[in-house]
């Protein structure tokens, strides 16, 4: 008997829960907030899908009801893509360790 | 593009974001770790091109349109205040949400370009899928919205409860789960607005009623809802590096809500169903009777820190309001010179989301390795000489130890009332978040200092 892909999906999610939560554990509670900003921007691969309902032109007409609604999504997800990566940059070059040789 | 090759490139994106957030285990490894997210998600982005090999006019707008929410996007990041950084978050997550029911919006009216089927005949998990991501993205985009507002002090941090509440809250959840029942039966399209529309709401009624020191576990719950809410649209698309992403993101939310909750001894759901420092428990209070209080002046502060051989400092959220991490960072500056040896304490829900405080310190130039967690550090304020607690109240209460009638019995606490001395900066006796008098405030070895937390340090600096 054939397995439904279906199935497959689900073991990646599952074992993708269990990935993510030994990962976590392991994030030092100093960079709790970059680990917020970071998850928010890897969330916005859901551009992914945006995109793919952005470029489905019925007919050829670029804008669709379906397409609009897309390239809303586009723009939100694209905010939080370049805002999420970056800020989380900014945060990052932040922490610094003691310098050896004190002012 | 084939189908099975997108499919590899997809899967190595969701390598690359599990290695974006093992780089996060240590400050020197951080940065690399976000580099890799970035490459992963040009890669999603990249792969997405290709396999819909749509490159007519329309592709031109969706390049404008990802330019122009990136620009957005790079101008927010680089404007944005360190203090402000709640409120970005829960701002960035009502997006993701928002982005998910769009999303989910568009599967529904056009399925055919996801292969799902045709209108009104879209594959029945396809249908499930979808409901879900639209359902929890709804609810992510408007709660995050309420926790934007009450970050913001647009709207009260207070508690707003009302008669009737939790059962409301419940119908309305349960009617989501009938709504998605009938939907797949009968395809209505009506059926999705409906469901949609009572999602937006229910996102907004289950926030309001949990109060602004409780914001670090809401944010962080919906961190993990943007996370599924991604995930079932992942699930939808038949896309793995959505489905990794959304896995991900979402154990790590539920991860830090758990870390929250503990760090205030206090269930996940008693912290949902809210009301917690709400007008009837700090009613209790007033009849207490007038203790002694010490209050002392930058003179007195300066001279107990000069004389001592180690100070710990207790930063709170007061500390984010009064932007007073630089003039604190100058006192301990000026400390060190004097062979002070200064370390810092912070308590996990100390600030308004997950490692607030460390951020802050960060951004006024404060060592990493300065800066202690609460297990770390709780043993040596019986050694230091004096802490230094500015901006924060609760967190430092000796009542969780000893009192079990106390609404925060149980909670760990800061042991600052072992130190030698303790110097508390506060702008007047009133209790903290949870309506409760702090013991610390009359202890004979505190120290009160009346004033607005950076105006106090900058003169204890000058005093030194």
């Amino acid at each position: 008997m054939e397995i439904d892909p279906f199935i497959f999906r689900l073991s990646i999610f599952i074992l993708s829960i269990f990935v993510g939560y030994y990962v976590v554990w392991s994030v030092t509670p100093s960079l709790h907030t970059p680990l917020m900003s970071v998850t928010n921007a890897i969330s916005s691969v859901i551009i992914v899908g945006a995109i793919i309902a952005a470029l489905a032109n019925i007919n050829g007409e670029v804008f669709t009801s379906s397409s609009l609604f897309g390239f809303f999504a586009i723009m939100l997800a694209a905010i939080n893509i370049f805002g999420g990566f970056l800020v989380t940059q900014r945060m990052l070059a932040m922490y610094k360790k003691k310098k050896k040789d004190k002012k | 593009m084939s189908a099975n090759l997108s499919a590899v490139f997809y899967l190595i994106s969701g390598v690359l974001f599990i290695l974006a957030l093992r780089g996060l285990s240590s400050p020197e490894t951080s940065r690399q770790g976000n580099l890799f997210g970035i490459i992963g998600m040009i890669i999603a982005i990249s792969v997405t091109f290709l396999s819909v090999g749509n490159f007519s006019s329309g592709f031109i707008y969706v390049i404008v349109i990802l330019l122009i929410g990136g620009a957005i996007g790079a101008f927010i990041a680089y404007k944005i205040p360190m203090t402000a950084m709640p409120e970005l978050v829960a701002g960035f997550h009502s997006l993701v949400g928002l982005a998910a029911v769009f999303v989910a919006i568009a599967a529904f009216i056009n399925p055919g370009a996801f292969n799902l089927g045709s209108p009104g005949n879209i594959k029945l998990a396809s249908l499930i899928e979808m409901s879900i991501g639209a359902a929890v993205g709804a609810i992510t985009f408007s709660g995050s919205v309420i926790a934007f507002l009450k970050l913001q002090g647009i709207m009260s941090g207070a508690p707003i409860t009302f008669k009737g509440q939790h059962l409301l809250n419940a119908l309305i959840l349960i009617s989501i789960i009938v709504l998605t029942y009938l939907l797949c039966s009968t395809q209505s399209s009506n059926l999705f607005w409906i469901l949609i529309a009572i999602s937006f709401l229910i996102g907004f009624l289950i926030i309001i009623p949990i109060g602004g020191a409780d914001m670090p576990v809401v944010i962080s719950m919906l961190n993990s809802y943007s996370g599924w809410a991604a995930a079932g649209i992942g699930f939808t698309l038949e896309n793995t590096a959505l489905i990794i992403t959304g896995a991900l993101v979402g154990s790590s939310g539920a991860i830090l809500s758990y870390i929250m909750c503990k760090g205030m001894n206090r269930s996940f759901f008693n912290v949902i169903l809210g009301g917690f420092g709400g007008t009837d428990q700090i009613s209790t209070n007033q009849n207490k009777e007038q203790r002694p209080v010490k209050s002392g002046n930058a003179d007195d502060a300066a001279f107990l820190m000069k004389n001592a051989s180690s100070v710990i400092i207790v930063p709170g959220y007061g500390m984010a309001v009064a932007q007073a991490q630089h003039a604190l960072r100058e006192m301990v500056d000026t400390l060190k010179k004097n062979g002070i040896k200064v370390s810092y304490a912070i308590h996990p829900v100390a600030g308004r989301m997950p490692g607030h405080m460390n951020v802050l310190l960060a951004e006024a130039n404060v060592p990493y390795d300065e800066v202690f967690e609460l297990e770390e550090i709780n043993n040596d304020f019986a050694n230091a000489d004096v802490a230094f607690v500015i901006g924060a109240n609760d967190v430092t209460n000796p009542v969780a130890k000893t009192d079990p009638q106390s609404p925060i019995y149980g909670m760990p606490v800061l042991d600052v009332e072992k130190c030698k001395s303790v110097l508390f900066v506060k702008r007047s006796l009133s209790p903290g978040y949870a309506g409760i008098d702090n013991d610390l405030f009359y202890k004979e070895n505190t120290l009160m200092l009346f004033a607005d937390a950076k105006k106090m340090t900058e003169d204890i600096t000058k005093n030194l």
